[in-house]
């Protein structure tokens, strides 16, 4: 078990407000690494300063070893990690196999020159690209959707473009945020089994969620933030048994007779 | 009527190739049949603007910067080649090629300041950028000629043959209009295509799947305003006399005008958009400056009834109502936290 991603110290404050503060975290390769917490606890703009779009104002934040933060997003990505949004953000107007062979950017050569003269090497990435997009289609599952314009497809749909399209960097690391955010519970059911499915496969992956019963069921690990500070880092067993956990979710003091007396 | 376009649509992918070269055919034999030399000059326009508009459409079109000073770079392309030519005796052959670099030089610098705006900001740059170009060409008599302009551009020659008056004109601008066409489809279907495309469509996804959207942004830029300086420079011997007063802001929102009535990030949009204003142009003539009340009232109309552009499809990025129907969670724009 070695940690893949880390943050030592993690603070990122917006001017007076203070969205995350002295954040820990390992994620060990091949982990699923569930990050919970109330609303507004920090927990997107903590994978935003993960994935490169904030900088950290304190700390840093290293994959497979390397400091990453402080660089571009699209260096980070270039590192080897790819991520998706809580409000999908896929390019609408593009079909989905157009998604995906955006994914391959990094992974391709391909330039001006190239693309007029339609050499030796523009055709082999052409050819790649489609190839190995297909390929990551059939996987997830999405091939029969492959020339539909990616904003015209149903919602959970959409979710697993948004993946498929992560998944064409071959990344290291997978940072999902609220992939079951607007699901029924079916899908969120099928989506669960296609990131253990993803995991199998050799993927780690760190997931911010809502669902409990996603996070309990799929998570090895969790980590719990409220109010921009963490909480508790553990399994699933030592989060549930977690007083501060219990608080920051139920609120305290729920003693029998005290919270009956105060609202009387 | 959909029906038929889809079915003509289809019919044409089917026999893609036979199509274009037909049209190819046609397109060059057309002088043979022109006499007048009126109209002639009205097809050089039209294939003129074409690759003008067609450069702004890389632009605003693909990677969705909105540039509205593209006669700035038109007005670089002219003068450069045009003090080559006259100066230095550059043949037309040799000038072509430099106007293009050093448009796309100019192109790439006004690119560095405008990377980190967008929308409004940016078209107000390239304004400005566009008026600056046109007063220095008016006030460096040096050398521009200043308000005389310059006179007596050679025209080009190859093997003894005179490329003058529009019937053989004609031929050089088709030549450019069908290149940048063929190059512009190439990329467009490539790696950097798509790297634009994924920038107008969000440069936020763009970013987090590893697209170095700067980079691709001046590289948009420039490549836009390579041809934007490939058709000025074509187009001063033409003329064979050039001034400040043709690239004025008005130039560039008639180039623009004829993108968003043709439909932008399409290939074809621009060539339909020349066509239609160019005609539109010479058929209210006779109403004198009654014309420019025309060409607002198509653009509002244009606005209101197809704002993809006429051959823009309804599933287009710009197509207003009947696209938002279709996509009606509209993705919200930048990170929450």
């Amino acid at each position: 078990m070695s940690a893949l991603l880390e943050a030592r110290g993690v603070c990122k404050y917006f001017g007076g407000l203070k969205a995350v503060e002295s954040v820990d975290m390992t994620v060990n390769k091949g982990d699923i690494f569930g990050i919970i917490g109330p609303n507004g606890a920090g927990k997107t703009t903590f994978f935003n300063i993960c994935s490169g779009i904030y900088q950290p104002t304190k700390g840093e934040i290293l994959l497979d070893g390397e400091k990453i933060s402080g660089l571009p997003s699209e260096q980070i990505a270039g590192r080897g990690m790819a991520r998706t949004f809580q409000n999908i953000q896929l390019f609408r107007y593009m079909s989905v196999l157009d998604n995906v062979k955006i994914g391959f950017h990094n992974r391709t050569k391909t330039r001006l020159g190239d693309a007029i003269f339609h050499d030796k090497r523009y055709k082999q990435d052409e050819e790649f690209v489609v190839e190995k997009g297909l390929e990551i289609l059939e996987k997830v599952g999405l091939l029969e959707f492959k020339d539909t314009l990616a904003g015209n497809l149903a919602y959970g749909v959409q979710r697993k473009v948004e993946i498929a399209r992560a998944l064409a960097l071959d990344p290291k690391i997978l940072l999902l945020d609220e992939p079951a955010a607007g699901m029924n519970p079916l899908e969120t059911q099928s989506l669960m089994e296609f990131i253990k499915q993803l995991n199998a496969d050799g993927y780690t992956i760190a997931v911010i969620e809502h669902d409990m019963k996603f996070v309990m069921n799929s998570c090895n690990r969790i980590l719990v933030l409220n109010f921009g500070q963490k909480i508790c880092e553990g399994t699933p067993d030592e989060v549930k048994s977690n007083q501060q956990v219990h608080e920051a979710y139920f609120g305290k003091g729920i003693i029998a007779g005290e919270a009956v007396k105060g609202n009387g | 009527m959909r029906d038929f376009i889809t079915k003509s649509k289809a019919l044409y992918q089917k026999h893609k190739i036979w199509f274009n070269i037909a049209i190819l055919v046609i397109l060059v034999v057309l002088p043979l049949f022109i006499r007048q030399s009126y109209l002639m000059g009205v097809l050089c326009r039209i294939l003129l603007y074409a690759t003008l508009a067609g450069s702004l459409n890389a632009i605003n079109g693909y990677s969705g910067q909105t540039c509205i000073g593209h006669a700035g770079f038109f007005c670089i392309g002219a003068y450069c080649e045009a003090i080559l030519a006259t100066r230095l005796g550059l043949s037309f052959w040799l000038a072509l090629p430099i106007a293009g670099i050093v448009t796309a030089i100019f192109g790439g610098i006004i690119a560095l300041p405008t990377l980190k705006m967008k929308g409004i900001y940016l078209s107000i740059v390239t304004l400005g950028f566009s008026e600056i170009v046109r007063l220095v060409a008016l006030n460096w008599e040096g050398l521009t000629g200043g308000p005389m302009g310059i006179k007596g551009i050679p025209v080009p020659k190859v093997f003894g043959m005179q490329f003058s008056g529009s019937h053989t004109y004609y031929y050089i601008f088709l030549a450019i209009a069908v290149l940048f066409i063929f190059v512009t489809g190439r990329v467009i279907r490539s790696r950097v295509g798509r790297a634009w495309i994924s920038i107008r469509e969000d440069q936020l996804a763009a970013k987090s799947l590893g697209v170095q959207t700067s980079h691709y942004k001046s590289m948009n830029f420039m490549y836009g305003a390579f041809w934007a300086g490939i058709a000025g420079a074509a187009y001063a011997p033409y003329v064979r006399f050039i001034d400040s007063t043709m690239f004025t802001l008005d130039e560039g929102f008639n180039i623009l005008s004829m993108v968003i009535i043709g439909g932008q990030g399409t290939l074809v949009g621009p060539v339909a958009g020349s066509v239609i204003v160019n005609l539109l142009t010479e058929l209210l003539r006779p109403v004198g400056q009654w014309r420019m009340v025309a060409y607002g009232l198509l653009i509002i109309v244009m606005m209101w009834w197809r704002p993809q552009g006429l051959v823009g499809a309804s599933d287009s990025i710009l197509s207003g109502n009947t696209g938002k129907k279709r996509l009606s969670r509209k993705a919200k724009k930048g990170v929450s936290a």
